[in-house]
């Protein structure tokens, strides 16, 4: 049986272990420095399709494809498909289970979907549910900006605060413990919805920091470990700001100090330097491109044996912003070590 | 009742943490940003003010009828620009100085279009492509029709 640490962490009886991941950018992101560990670039926005939420589409699907491809895995041979995207009603993770066949439970928390998929995939599995466990999410800027903010090609003046809404999918084979020497999940901390009062969606990164904080707290808490067990930290989409937002809560919260060991995805994926991407990425692709594509090889090789990964999710709609409710944010914390 | 979420009270929590934000976040700037928008909007003025010109020498009209062709044209030259691509380019820049002129209008509507071509030509164009320009047509007749009702008030 699983067993349940401290108030919100949870440690499978048998630690599943990641066997494949994939991850597909589109062109801007491939121009950035983890260019080498991109399993497809796209050299098209549309990704040779007619509309930007079809191109999405073809980047889920073609990064589910190349994960089951790289493990010799078949759709037929996989249990579930949890995936998640920001689109209204995750269209792109839907559309793509239609082509996968492959039965689907759709998850949503925004960009904290890749952390939501990976602990849902590891009850699954370590629950018995399942043997192989398919988790992707993907996020297109056209598709996200239209949806949350303006037409792509209309001209507005953009805040130092705003994000650069990542294009590209990753996906993650998870399989049961003892298959294969890959990264283990040995343990995961689910976040609970934090609200700190933040309402501007172009500084989506303050809303999220202080649900960082609170699951990096949690998580410390309830493990007995302290941020030096890791290797690296990551959270999922802060940028510039939310990072160091996150620094100080670790520490005036719980008295952690994240300065050694910290990173944050959106500013990994970017060369924030020579590319125009403001405060960092956002997007569930954020996370998941860099830990499934960059990070993973890094715990294959050896480089890396323990890693945090805490994607984070900002849980607000177009709609909610425009009545005046605040931006409550989400994070989860996955230990991913490789034995 | 309900309250309106736009006067919820912050908690202790919360304003603590809207303080924190305000210290770690930078301030946009906003001189830098009003200065490049004069700039800009002077230099869009100016590229106006040589269409008007234009149209009066070449068709030979006054300055008022020489207006409306100099309009057309900056507006047709935002909307290409947008189609091109280059419009966000240089509204990054430039701001308010852009967005502010009738250009910014041409943009507004022309990016709309673009970008909801896809849900067809009667629930996408037509109807999206006002979604961002709507509200400066509401209020621009609201606000004509309030001037209007003056000027009545006081002629007569």
């Amino acid at each position: 049986m699983a067993r349940k640490i401290g108030k919100q962490t949870y440690q499978p009886e048998n630690p599943p272990v990641i066997i494949s991941t994939a991850a597909v950018v589109g062109p801007f992101e491939g121009q950035g420095p983890l260019q080498p560990y991109f399993d497809h670039i796209y050299t098209d926005m549309m990704a040779g399709e007619r509309s930007f939420e079809a191109a999405e589409r073809e980047m889920a699907l073609n990064a589910c494809w190349t994960c089951m491809n790289k493990a010799g895995k078949t759709p037929q041979e996989v249990d579930f498909f949890l995936a998640g995207d920001l689109l209204n009603q995750i269209t792109t993770s839907a559309f793509s289970a239609v082509e996968l066949a492959i039965p689907y439970l759709g998850i949503y928390g925004a960009c904290s979907s890749s952390g939501e998929g990976l602990a849902l995939a590891t009850m699954l599995v370590d629950g018995g549910y399942a043997n192989l466990v398919l988790a992707a999410t993907s996020s297109h800027n056209a598709t996200a900006e239209r949806q949350y903010r303006y037409p792509t090609e209309y001209g507005s003046h953009r805040k130092p605060t705003t994000q650069w809404t990542v294009t590209g999918a990753g996906a993650a084979l998870v399989a049961p413990g003892g298959t294969g020497d890959g990264p283990q999940i040995t343990m995961f901390t689910v976040g609970k919805l934090v609200d700190l009062g933040i309402k501007d969606v172009q500084n989506v990164g303050a809303a999220m920091a202080p649900a960082a904080a609170d699951t990096l707290v949690r998580h410390f808490a309830d493990t007995g470990r302290s941020p030096g067990y890791y290797d690296l930290i990551v959270t999922g989409d802060l940028g510039k700001f939310g990072k160091d937002l996150t620094k100080k809560l670790a520490v005036s919260k719980g008295g952690f100090d994240l300065s050694d060991n910290y990173e944050d995805c959106g500013l990994i994926l970017y060369d924030t330097e020579k590319q125009d991407v403001h405060a960092g990425a956002s997007g569930c692709a954020s996370s998941a491109v860099v830990v499934y594509g960059y990070l993973y090889r890094q715990l294959m090789e050896g480089q890396i044996r323990r890693l945090l990964m805490v994607p984070t999710g900002a849980l607000h709609s177009p709609t909610s912003f425009q009545q005046g409710d605040n931006i409550p944010g989400i994070a989860h914390a996955i230990s991913i070590e490789k034995p | 009742m309900a309250r309106d979420p736009k006067k919820k009270k912050l908690t202790v929590d919360q304003k603590r943490y809207t303080e924190l934000v305000r210290d770690t976040v930078p301030r946009p700037r906003y001189g830098k940003n009003a200065l490049l928008a004069f700039f800009f909007g002077g230099l869009i003025a100016l590229i106006g003010q040589g269409f008007i010109d234009f149209y009066r020498f070449t068709l030979d009209m006054d300055v008022k009828e020489a207006a409306s062709p100099a309009v057309a044209t900056m507006i047709f030259i935002a909307a290409l620009l947008t189609g091109l691509g280059l419009f966000d380019k240089i509204a990054r820049v430039a701001g308010a100085g852009v967005s502010v002129p009738v250009t910014g209008f041409a943009n507004s509507l022309a990016s709309a279009a673009l970008e909801f071509k896809r849900e067809g030509l009667v629930f996408g164009v037509g109807s999206k492509m006002f979604i961002l320009a709507g509200s400066v047509i509401t209020f621009g007749v609201v606000t004509a029709f309030v001037i209007g009702l003056i000027y009545a008030i006081f002629i007569f």
